[in-house]
């Protein structure tokens, strides 16, 4: 298991558009995405676009991504990656 | 503000019924839903490709999001679940997901998250629509409608479907706003304002564009009534279509030039089907603002050109980039301000980040190869700015030269609409050949009144005196120092004061398609000679 943690800066959060890139993305990779609010209270699975629009995460919030199974190593960077270019 | 055109139209479709017991097995009904909902992901597909080619990616991406909604995990978990537990028909699990789904996102706190609820069941519609063989209830595919929506920004309305779109109906907004400005451009009725009932959907409506006020499901008495006023305004039109070709002359012989406001190159078909003798405004700006990055020279040349062959030697007067304030563009950049309208905005961009202003001016130029063209500078508060933006066409049309590249000649002109600018109106009449007046922003800051806010709609006066004032010393100092001065703001438009301004002595109109053929019927009706009624 590998994890990060990324701090939203896309103005109005992860909003349709970003979800829906991000659930597209996590689609490509072979490992199970998970992004959870900083506070643990909520989380959802990257690939699951509604359940990741419901976090209702905000510009400014921190969001805790963890990176299980398949190739964890290549994988964590190439989130990483896409949270910097996308929100 | 009256409004020019009365319509009726249902808002939207009725529901599809819905059985909600099937008597098929539920593999059948699971086969069913996902054979609906490959066809709705096709009708997704053109909507998108439709949105994409006309209105940009940006406004496109709803239906993209749309088809990534219709494959996500858990909403069709819910639907395969209802129809395997319940025996239920696809389309009635499809509903009922949908409006869990969308209860969910309506219970949330960030109120753009609420807004997705009405996309939720959206796509919900659309596959129980697919499955019920009920037509596509899309506003954007779907029978003319009066379109009511919460909000509509510049851009939305734009991308509207205008032969679909019978009027809309917003929640929020102003009747001096943007987005109302641009209706009244496109000719559709436009009530902003109004307080709407979520259960108007479907229900036979009437906007009374002349009063202000919408009927919803009217009886009979009233309809009849509507519907004949309607066919007079009908008549009305028919008959100023017998002004095309008529010489814009007053009885009294003066002759004034008529011109059109467009906003996008879409829009010249209206303009000549209006028969106007120019383009009196041409903003620019929606070539940035429908775009994901700074359009390169060549982009703005193919669009400028476009409009200036169609126009075919009828000048063509081209509003240099007038963004900031209301209309915002993500890669400009510009930081959020406390006072935007009198903030980083229009000519003061330009001068600052002269590689995007050369851009456009190179291709505005370019563009002046094939016909006529004038450049007009927005935003003017002093003499120096207008030296400075002329240094700058000078720099390009050597640039142009230097490439090899041919243009024409270019009037230059500024618009009037500061109050600095009315009151220096003679010094920086010496500096360009025209003036065209900005009635709008020079209302906005003569008055201190700024045009967004609906709160302020009844302290606002189109015709205070002072407005007035401003334009008559604008033409009167043009004037004195060989300058043509026209009014191309929404006071242009303003029947009411059309002979005002005629006897300020002012050369050139400048309104919105729709507008052209009233006010032409009024200049020629008008008798200067007379002594002016009060």
């Amino acid at each position: 298991m590998k994890q990060f943690t990324y701090t939203i800066t896309d103005p109005v959060g992860i909003h349709a558009r970003p979800a829906g890139l991000l659930a597209k993305f996590a689609k490509t990779l072979d490992s199970t995405i998970t992004i959870a609010k900083a506070d643990g209270s909520k989380s959802a699975e990257a690939r699951k676009l509604m359940a990741l629009m419901g976090l209702g995460i905000k510009t400014g919030e921190t969001v805790t991504v963890t990176i299980e199974g398949g190739n964890e190593e290549a994988n964590a960077a190439a989130m990483e990656e896409f949270c910097k270019e996308n929100m | 503000m009256a409004l020019p055109l009365v319509r009726c139209a249902s808002i939207k479709k009725t529901e599809a019924q819905t059985s909600q017991t099937s008597a098929r097995t539920p593999s059948e009904e699971w086969e069913r839903f996902e054979a609906a909902c490959g066809k709705a992901q096709e009708q997704l597909t053109a909507l998108y490709e439709k949105a994409l080619n006309e209105v940009g990616e940006d406004n496109a991406a709803i239906f993209e999001i749309h088809q990534m909604m219709l494959e996500d995990d858990d909403y069709l978990d819910a639907i395969k679940s209802i129809i395997d537990t319940q025996n239920a028909t696809a389309e009635y699990a499809a509903a009922t997901t949908g409006e869990n789904f969308s209860a969910a996102f309506a219970a949330m706190e960030d109120e753009y998250m609420r807004a997705r609820a009405a996309d939720v069941k959206d796509i919900s519609r659309r596959v129980v629509n697919v499955l019920t063989g009920v037509d596509d209830a899309q506003m954007i595919d779907d029978k003319p409608a009066i379109l009511v929506a919460d909000d509509l920004t510049p851009s939305e309305t734009v991308q509207l479907d205008k032969s679909k779109l019978l009027g809309f109906i917003t929640r929020h907004g102003s009747s001096n706003s943007h987005t109302a400005i641009l209706a009244r451009t496109m000719n559709i009725p436009a009530l902003v304002g109004v307080d709407f009932q979520d259960d108007w959907d479907g229900k036979l409506a009437v906007i009374d564009g002349y009063n202000h006020c919408v009927y919803i499901e009217p009886a009979q008495e009233l309809l009849s009534a509507m519907e004949e006023k309607r066919s007079n305004d009908l008549k009305q039109e028919a008959l100023l279509q017998n002004l095309k070709k008529k010489p814009n002359v007053t009885l009294d012989g003066k002759e004034i030039k008529v011109y059109a406001n467009i906003g996008n190159a879409g829009d010249v078909g209206l303009v000549l089907q209006n028969d106007a003798q120019g383009i009196g405004l041409f903003r620019s700006e929606f070539l940035y603002l429908d775009s994901q990055d700074y359009p390169s020279e060549d982009q703005q040349f193919v669009i400028y050109k476009r409009v200036v062959e169609t126009m075919a030697g009828k000048k063509v007067i081209i509003r240099t980039l007038d963004i900031g304030a209301d209309k915002q563009a993500d890669y400009f950049e510009l930081d959020k301000e406390e006072n935007p309208a009198l903030g980083f905005r229009a000519i003061r961009i330009c001068l600052t980040r002269k590689e995007v202003f050369k851009t456009q001016l190179r291709a505005i130029l370019r563009a002046s190869a094939f016909g006529t063209v004038s450049i007009m500078f927005p935003m003017i508060i002093s003499v120096r700015e207008v030296r400075d933006a002329k240094e700058i066409l000078e720099e390009c049309k050597a640039e142009l030269t230097e490439r090899g590249v041919a243009f024409g000649n270019v009037e230059v002109g500024i618009m009037i609409e500061t109050p600095a600018a009315v009151v220096m109106a003679d010094e920086l009449a010496e500096e360009v050949e025209f003036f065209s007046l900005g009635t709008n922003d020079l209302t906005q800051y003569t008055l201190a009144i700024d045009r967004q806010n609906p709160k302020l709609d009844h302290f606002y006066d189109a015709h205070h005196p002072a407005v007035l004032r401003m334009i008559k010393h604008t033409i009167e100092a043009g004037h004195r120092h060989g300058c043509w001065v026209g009014i191309c703001g929404e006071l242009g438009a303003d029947q009411t004061l059309t002979e005002t301004f005629l006897r300020y002595g002012v050369d050139e109109l400048s309104v919105s398609p729709a507008s052209l053929l009233p006010i032409r019927k009024m200049i020629r009706s008008l008798d200067l000679s007379k002594e002016a009624q009060v």
